[in-house]
């Protein structure tokens, strides 16, 4: 941290890392980040992480959820007048804290330094900077944030006032080469516009005018589209097809006069009373100068963009890139990168995989059963965070005088590592068989002290925690007295649940160390070969007598990659192997198990015997196909022709007989029968446009679209089709082109709003970009018992932070089973899930948590509730007709166990005598 | 963000509201506490799933008998936010302690006071 990469020497396998440690003046090992550093700094400072909107200390944090959690000083602004080192009880501070140079010695390097918001600063005509109203979309993030300047409160700068109606401007520093030379299309500015129009509707208190102001709405990744539907037909908000020209301030009101030509050049004026503009993504100068420092190329835009169908790959072998770096995108894209970078990085250290591994040696356990309960409790005072409020020794003392506390004892700070061995010696000495501690949050500190019970022979379900800090000291500073008396409470509650502990044993399970992919396209054949080159064995499963999938049907990519001879290449690669075992023809029919020891039948083709595979991990990559229309006289006109026939047309027949095609967008999406955008078809029609115009330049080309949505740096392609004489024409989705045959090919109606009349067009070809649909999974998702969306796509764990794991551990999805993507996206996604993998097929053993449910067989009724109430279907009746539940699949969310009538089920650690005790001791003598 | 509430609030951690029973809201107020909240994630957002929804349906039932014994349902509430909003837990219970205020004590503790 507060480090910089001066240098990369070596090759991939093989690097030398120079670095510069900046000094952060406060030592983050000793720092406990309670704060009082800062609230004693008589220095103000702006604070860069709420947007220069409010101040912080000259001794801070840069945000409450910074990692590590430890403070800095800011020697810009710092007058050294020596408070904080004098207020700092945990000696942290170091003001002699010097700049130092360290190497490295690492295989792999992985870059992923993100981007920061365009700066609007030099676009005059927005009046950013001059007038306080118009914000950018990150200055309004954090003013809708809780932990905001405003705390959350929808306000505008200018006078706190709650604002009445919104503009938000898009394409700021996107997809401009006219005034700051971004030719780029940002990927994300109009999802976060939609999401913070709708959330400043939320904060707002009556009635709020939200309006986007677009060229297109670029809702292109998975449920977005429902998301923006959503904003537009169910809140409300307006999505205005201009670019604003002016903004001019009313001096007298502070609300803002926007100028733009409406859609038929009309010239309209609008007054709002703030304005937010949506700043595009921008990769910084330093970072450019840090790519040139470690010899990586960048394009144009300072991207590194290195090729499409070698995702998270740099110009240099072994230095690999992920995230905006790579180009922009939004955050499932980031995590999806980042993984893909971890695997190549992976594949990479094959060879010293597991050799830095420092092994901690836990003692036997000590048996505890049958023991009378000897309590110890160790209550904290964080420096005074704790101690300065609540009258720690009266608390000590109290705790002395409750059942079964046999030692008690107050620290100064209980987290540190002295009174870590301190516990450990009490622990032995007094013969302690629970633990409490009386300190912080659980959150952040049951784990460490878990480990120190673990480390003498305790086993570490026998602690519990009372937070008289973040629940009490801290929120009731105003009030010591009170705030004691509430401590005495918690430590109540603490004892009286820890007696009720018992120990738990996590269960270790072994891994087969082997992976089952489903799906033998270009997603599931890379995920195969990641695996593979890491040495762990691979069974391929692929339906069809080829592998290859939908990449078979592509030609090249928009790039100018051939996909046929890539394609070749992986196939060769794959079935090569010595690792990869390929059945094709082959069906899922059986699955059971769970993480870490699957066991699937498949019927292997073309004679369709039997075969068992045991395995650890599953990939999905089922993949997707073309929508096959069934609009637009599709199958009943020979001129009639999907992007994909066109494409393929294209290579083997050219285009010298083509005089105008026409082209229809959004064919089998965004529609009602599929409410999702197909993500790839708008580049694909550009592809072919641009392909036509070369081949044969005096073509003339309609593409009649909704929304054009050439995402990153796509939107090149989109720019030069404009230059190459490629019309496009806006079409609403209530009035859609006709479409009707004539005797040399078609001819197609629809509406110019330029013009502001119908045209008529006779066409040679009418392509249409017809979407993509999910594989026909239905029977595959119920052996294997998979999520599926409304479409078909199978659905991930969590959108954002776990974009290739499946609900059930051990299961992963990649590529076009997961949503449309290109090529160069299924392929980061497969690297991805491989990675993921790689976490489970590297371990000998899993450890399963202790926190899970268990029936008593005994009470069970066999209702099945525990059945139907699961959020992941984990209770099964078995044969004897009892509830039984698999502790390798249960989530430890305690569901069942609260649902249960005949409270046959309990959740460990959190029993129901385990939570009443706490509501016992907490309502002790009131009645 | 230490952001100050009335310190009768006591916070009972459990992995999931979902893992919330009925039986735990009545147990309390039959030994007479003055009002139960639950406060999960929010709605669509729950980690696992659903269980905020089941908690906030199990919350209403609790309602429903607390309303047939004659203490206002009103006393036990369901509350959602995201685990970034401090200041919404804070106006959480602020807002619990003004109605509980309103509405009295647990009518069990004045019965059996009564009754001693």
């Amino acid at each position: 941290m507060c480090s910089e990469v001066k240098s990369v020497e070596g090759e991939s396998g093989n690097f030398e890392v120079s670095l510069v440690n900046h000094p952060r003046y406060i030592d983050p090992v000793k720092c406990t980040a309670c704060g009082e550093c800062a609230r004693h700094c008589p220095v103000t400072a702006v604070n860069q992480y709420n947007m220069k909107m409010d101040d912080r200390r000259a001794t801070y944090i840069e945000y409450a959820q910074a990692v590590p959690l430890a403070f800095a000083i800011d020697t810009d602004v710092c007058i050294g007048c020596g408070l904080c080192e004098n207020i700092c009880l945990a000696n942290a501070i170091q003001y002699d804290d010097k700049e130092r140079e360290t190497t490295i010695k690492v295989g792999s390097v992985v870059m992923s330094v993100g981007s920061r918001g365009f700066d609007p600063s030099g676009l005059d005509y927005l009046g950013y900077g001059k007038y306080p109203n118009v914000v950018t979309s990150e200055e309004f993030e954090r003013i809708l944030s809780a932990s905001g300047p405003y705390f959350g409160h929808l306000m505008r700068p200018l006078d706190r006032e709650e604002p009445k109606s919104i503009a938000w401007l898009q394409c700021v520093g996107s997809r401009d080469i006219n005034r700051c030379g971004n030719g780029y299309c940002s990927s994300v500015c109009c999802m976060y516009a939609v999401k913070e129009s709708m959330i400043a509707k939320e904060h707002a208190h009556g009635d709020l005018d939200c309006a986007i102001f677009n060229m297109d709405i670029r809702t292109f990744g998975k449920d977005y589209e429902k998301y923006y539907l959503r904003a537009r037909d169910k809140e409300q908000v307006r999505f205005v097809k201009a670019r604003v020209h002016t903004i001019t301030e009313i001096a007298e009101t502070g609300d803002l006069v926007l100028e733009y030509a409406d859609e038929t050049g009309v010239m309209k004026k609008e007054t709002f009373n703030m304005v937010v503009l949506s700043i595009g993504l921008q990769v910084q100068p330093n970072v450019a100068e840090l790519a040139k420092r470690l010899d990586v190329k960048l394009d144009k835009y300072n991207f590194v963009n290195n090729k499409s169908l070698a995702p998270a790959t740099t110009s240099r072998p072994g230095i690999y890139a992920c995230g905006v770096l790579q180009g922009p995108k939004d955050i499932p894209g980031s995590v999806t990168e980042a993984g893909a970078a971890a695997c190549l990085a992976g594949v990479d250290l094959v060879e010293s995989r597991g050799t830095e591994i420092s092994k901690v040696e836990i003692p036997e356990e000590i048996d505890v059963i049958g023991q009378d309960p000897r309590l110890g409790v160790f209550v904290c005072n964080c420096g005074i965070n704790i101690g300065g409020i609540v009258d720690v020794p009266a608390v000590k003392d109290y705790a002395a005088t409750l059942p079964y506390v046999v030692y008690t004892d107050e620290n100064l700070f209980t987290c540190s590592q002295d009174t870590q061995d301190k516990i450990k010696e009490k622990i032995i000495e007094h013969k302690l068989n629970r633990v409490i501690v009386a300190s912080c949050s659980p959150k952040t500190h049951a784990q460490m002290f878990m480990e120190t019970l673990e480390a003498c022979g305790l086993n570490k379900y026998l602690f519990e925690m009372a937070n008289i800090r973040n629940q009490n000291s801290w929120i009731h500073s105003k009030d010591p007295e009170a705030a004691t008396k509430k401590a005495k409470d918690l430590v109540r509650m603490a004892v009286s649940r820890a007696v009720t502990l018992h120990p738990l044993h996590e269960k270790k399970i072994p891994v087969v160390s082997k992976a089952l992919v489903i799906g033998g396209g270009v997603a599931g054949m890379n995920a195969a070969l990641s695996l593979a080159d890491q040495g762990f064995p691979v069974v391929l499963v692929e339906k069809n007598e080829k592998l290859g999938g939908m990449a078979n049907r592509l030609t090249v990519t928009i790039e100018g990659e051939d996909v046929k001879t890539y394609l070749d290449g992986l196939i060769q690669r794959v079935t090569s192997h010595p690792q990869i075992q390929v059945l094709n023809q082959s069906l899922i029919v059986g699955f059971s198990g769970f993480q870490g020891n699957f066991t699937t039948e498949v019927l292997v083709g073309p004679g369709m015997y039997e075969r068992k595979i045991n395995h650890g991990v599953v990939i999905l990559a089922t993949g997707a196909t073309e929508y096959r229309p069934k609009e637009f006289l599709y199958e009943e006109s020979k001129n009639v022709v999907t992007q994909l026939e066109l494409a393929k047309r294209l290579q083997e027949k050219g285009a010298l007989d083509l005089n105008r095609v026409v082209m229809i967008q959004c064919v089998g999406s965004r529609n009602e029968e599929n409410p999702n955008c197909s993500r790839i078809c708008c580049q694909s029609a550009i592809k072919n446009a641009i392909h036509i115009k070369k081949l044969q330049p005096d073509a003339q080309i309609f593409i009649l679209y909704r929304d054009i949505r050439t995402y990153g740096s796509l939107e090149d392609y989109y720019t030069e089709a404009r230059k190459l004489g490629v019309i496009f024409v806006r079409y609403e989705s209530e009035d859609p082109p006709g479409v009707e045959s004539s005797e040399e090919g078609v001819i197609v109606t629809f509406k110019d709003h330029i013009l502001d009349r119908s045209l008529r067009v006779s066409a040679d070809l009418l392509v249409l970009s017809a979407g993509m649909v999910a594989e026909d999974t239905e029977e595959l998702a119920s052996i294997v018992k998979l999520a599926r969306n409304s479409e078909g796509y199978f659905m991930e764990a969590h959108v954002k932070l776990r974009p290739v794991d499946m609900a059930t551990e051990g299961v992963f999805v990649c590529g076009t089973a997961h949503s449309p993507s290109l090529l160069g996206e299924s392929i980061s996604q497969a690297l991805a899930a491989a990675s993921r993998a790689t976490t489970f097929l590297c371990r000998p053993f899993l450890t399963l948590s202790a926190v899970t449910a268990r029936v008593d067989t005994d009470l069970c009724a066999s209702c099945l509730i525990c059945v139907r109430s699961c959020p992941y279907s984990v209770p099964k009746i078995n044969e004897e007709g009892l509830s039984e539940i698999d502790i390798a699949l249960c989530h430890g969310c305690g569901v069942c166990a609260a649902e249960c009538p005949a409270k046959a089920i309990e959740l460990n650690w959190y029993e129901d005598v385990q939570i009443m005790s706490k509501v016992d001791a907490l309502l002790e003598g009131v009645m | 963000m230490r952001l100050q509430y009335p310190t009768n609030i006591k916070i009972i951690l459990v992995p999931c509201t979902g893992k919330i029973d009925v039986l735990h809201i009545l147990h309390a107020f039959e030994k007479g506490a003055d009002g139960v909240y639950a406060v999960g994630c929010m709605e669509g957002d729950c980690h696992y799933n659903s269980g905020n929804l089941r908690a906030r349906k199990r919350v209403e039932q609790a309602q429903k008998i607390l309303n047939t014994i004659g203490i206002e349902g009103e006393r036990a509430q369901m509350y959602n936010l995201s685990s970034a909003e401090g200041p919404r837990f804070a106006q959480f219970a602020v807002e619990m302690d003004e109605r509980i205020r309103k509405l009295g004590p647990n009518p069990i503790k004045l019965a059996q006071k009564k009754a001693a």
